[in-house]
């Protein structure tokens, strides 16, 4: 028989608020995974905790602030970029990340979405996009691939689904990038890295939803989803495909793309200031 | 322009730029707002003033956005406000909702013109009286504060600043477009002559568990600590409990709610203005606020001077509502008389108080309503005509 061993301390204890747990969050779905690669990065950046503020909207993803023992808001349904260009703006010094859902952000917040990342403000979102609408269990959402099932689509999505690489790309974020739940060490990696540079950040993580999405679609767990997922991803570089070609087609057999797609040092947002006299 | 915080000194300005003024002289740190008429010169003169100061002025998406902004900065420790009009204010209803609840101090300034919708766009009105009071989903409480003249939107937007941090709660300046774009003298004075209230702070370091929602003193008013102080604290906007922690239960919102309405009604003596004129002895007492006012003082001294015995309560706050102050002057009073720019809101609440008549004048907006038609119905009701 193997020995057991009893552990007192989790080592992500001292960044997590314990007396909120357990979580809501579904059997399968991606986005405990998603918070424990934010978690653990925001630990090796050297920045410390007291000066990190996770904000994020409404949604499933929109309850990772609640669970993070750092300064923590959890704000209005797409609100979440706004909210965090004032507190970024209210106090420059602090690193602010927004983690939330792809129709938290891409839908009710779309249009702060864009103008965050064509403003280039310093904030590092992490876009957790799992094809629908999950806490109000599973309606289609600006994400949802064409002719995929949900609660409000019953004859499948007529509607095409956002690109978003290639919208965050177009609005001016200084960064980029997909990746799947699977992608354990790069979504850490990669996290880490936006921490290093100034800008609008942008990560999109494509994370099963056995419940919501799964349901309507033939797929019975979230093991399953994110095999499913995993099976089509082709890993690009930087500038190897044009950003149109990104768009997520489910029903073809067509790949994900994952990778970082955009690495760019655009000047990042900085308020006013009046012009030296001569 | 000036790169002094206080422009202290004699000034021929409009409403709008009193009210940026006053923002300046509270220490404004952060504004978020977006254009609209007619309170687009509050935001233009604070986007020329704010970063002569190295403060932060930024104009946002919408005012969706702006609103949300500015409790982000608020929360951040930075005095906040935002500027807005008609459609604006109805879109800043989502996140004032959000402010209330997270007992985030800020002051959106509301420079009224005539709707509903698109409405009147150039032209006053006072028809955002029970929206400021009602405007939002769910039971909460707001301040509110009505100038009737550039001048008191200086001093009313530097007592917005002193009240919203006071009270941890969104304080809305309901100024009109009248009193925004008249202009006359503001005098600014002296910088040390600026009252400025702190707000109420964790009285420990941070060490265990902070709960920025729980209000032990008998204003009701928790302390907050702000992003970044090292309490990593918790806000949302669901039903919380007092570590501000989600607890969607009914007994956790009964008691948050209700301490969010009782936390403005316990503290309404040290809220509320008012102004009294002629009133000692009055069978009539006549009603109004904001640009109306000046009309209603005028028509309550032609009235005198034909001996009727009517004065006026002019309502410098707006909500919370001075029941107190109006039961006491329906102990003398024969009728009430609502002077208002829209068709009939404050006269309801008049309404509810009193058991004497209440007679509304009334204009759906876009001109001021003239003494003479004020007088008209003072004499109306005195038997008069």
């Amino acid at each position: 028989m193997s020995e057991m061993i009893v552990v007192q301390d989790h080592p992500l204890d001292n960044i997590i608020r314990k007396d909120r747990m357990p979580h809501i969050w579904c059997p399968g779905c991606g986005i405990g995974i998603v918070m424990r690669a934010y978690a653990t990065a925001i630990q090796e950046t050297g920045i410390p905790l007291d000066q990190h503020v996770v904000v994020s909207g409404i949604g499933c993803t929109g309850r990772v602030a609640g669970y993070m023992d750092i300064d923590s808001y959890h704000s209005t349904h797409g609100r979440a970029l706004p909210f965090a260009t004032g507190i970024k703006l209210g106090n420059p010094d602090l690193t602010v990340t927004v983690i939330s859902g792809d129709g938290d952000l891409a839908s009710i917040g779309g249009n702060h979405l864009i103008h965050a990342a064509r403003r280039n403000i310093d904030l590092k979102v992490i876009c957790v996009n799992n094809f629908n609408y999950g806490m109000t269990g599973g309606q289609v959402g600006p994400t949802t691939p064409t002719g995929a099932f949900g609660t409000t689509a019953p004859y499948g999505n007529p509607e095409l689904p956002f690109n978003l690489p290639f919208l965050l790309a177009a609005s001016g974020a200084n960064y980029v990038s997909r990746w799947t739940t699977m992608h354990i060490r790069e979504m850490k990696k990669e996290f880490l890295y936006t921490y290093s540079k100034p800008g609008f950040t942008f990560t999109e993580i494509i994370s099963p939803c056995p419940i919501g999405f799964g349901k309507s679609n033939n797929i019975d767990t979230g093991l399953e989803e994110m095999e499913l997922y995993r099976r089509r991803c082709e890993l690009v570089r930087p500038g190897e495909l044009p950003l149109d070609d990104l768009d997520i087609n489910l029903i073809e057999d067509k790949p994900i793309y994952v990778g970082r797609f955009v690495d760019r040092d655009n000047p990042p947002f900085s308020p006013a200031k009046p012009k030296e006299e001569k | 322009m000036s790169n002094r915080r206080v422009l202290t000194g004699n000034h021929f300005m409009n409403g709008d730029i009193a009210t940026a003024e006053g923002a300046m002289a509270a220490r404004i740190g952060f504004f978020a707002g977006y254009p609209i008429t007619p309170s687009t010169e509050v935001a233009e003169r604070l986007a020329r003033r704010m970063p002569e100061v190295g403060d932060t002025f930024i104009q946002m998406e919408d005012e969706l956005a702006s609103m949300a902004a500015i409790i982000g900065g608020s929360l951040a420790g930075k005095r906040s406000m935002t500027a807005t009009s008609g459609p604006g204010i109805s879109l800043m209803m989502e996140n004032l909702g959000l402010a209330a609840m997270m007992e985030a101090p800020c002051v959106v300034v509301n420079i009224q013109r005539g709707g509903p919708s698109t409405g009147l766009p150039t032209l006053a009105g006072q028809s955002d009286i029970m929206q400021a009071r009602w405007g939002s989903h769910g039971d909460y409480r707001i301040i509110a504060y009505s100038p009737w003249s550039p001048q008191e939107a200086f001093d009313l937007t530097v007592l917005s600043f002193n009240m919203a941090d006071r009270y941890r709660v969104p304080t809305l300046l309901l100024a009109d477009e009248v009193i925004g774009h008249m202009v006359e003298r503001v005098v600014i004075p002296e910088e040390s002559e600026i009252e400025h209230w702190e707000r109420k702070k964790p009285t420990k370091p941070p060490n265990g568990r902070f709960k920025p929602f729980e209000a032990l003193d008998d204003d009701l008013v928790p302390p907050i600590a702000h992003a970044g102080e090292g309490y990593k604290v918790h806000f949302t906007g669901l039903t919380h409990d007092e570590r501000g922690y989600p607890d969607m239960t009914p007994d956790t919102h009964q008691k948050l709610v209700t301490r969010l309405v009782e936390k403005i009604r316990v503290n309404a003596d040290d809220i509320i203005r008012t102004e009294d004129y002629q009133l000692d002895d009055a069978k009539i007492v006549l009603i109004s606020f904001g640009c109306t006012a000046r009309s209603a003082r005028r028509a309550v001294r032609d009235a005198r001077e034909q001996g009727i015995p009517v004065g006026l309560l002019r309502m410098i706050s707006i909500w919370p509502f001075p029941k107190k102050i109006i039961k006491e002057l329906a102990s003398n009073a024969d009728t009430f008389i609502v002077a208002e720019m829209n068709l009939g809101q404050m006269s309801r609440e008049v309404e509810r108080h009193v058991s004497q008549p209440v007679v509304g004048v009334n204009h759906a907006g876009g001109e001021m309503i003239s003494p003479e038609k004020i007088l008209k119905a003072i004499k109306e009701v005195a038997g008069d005509v």
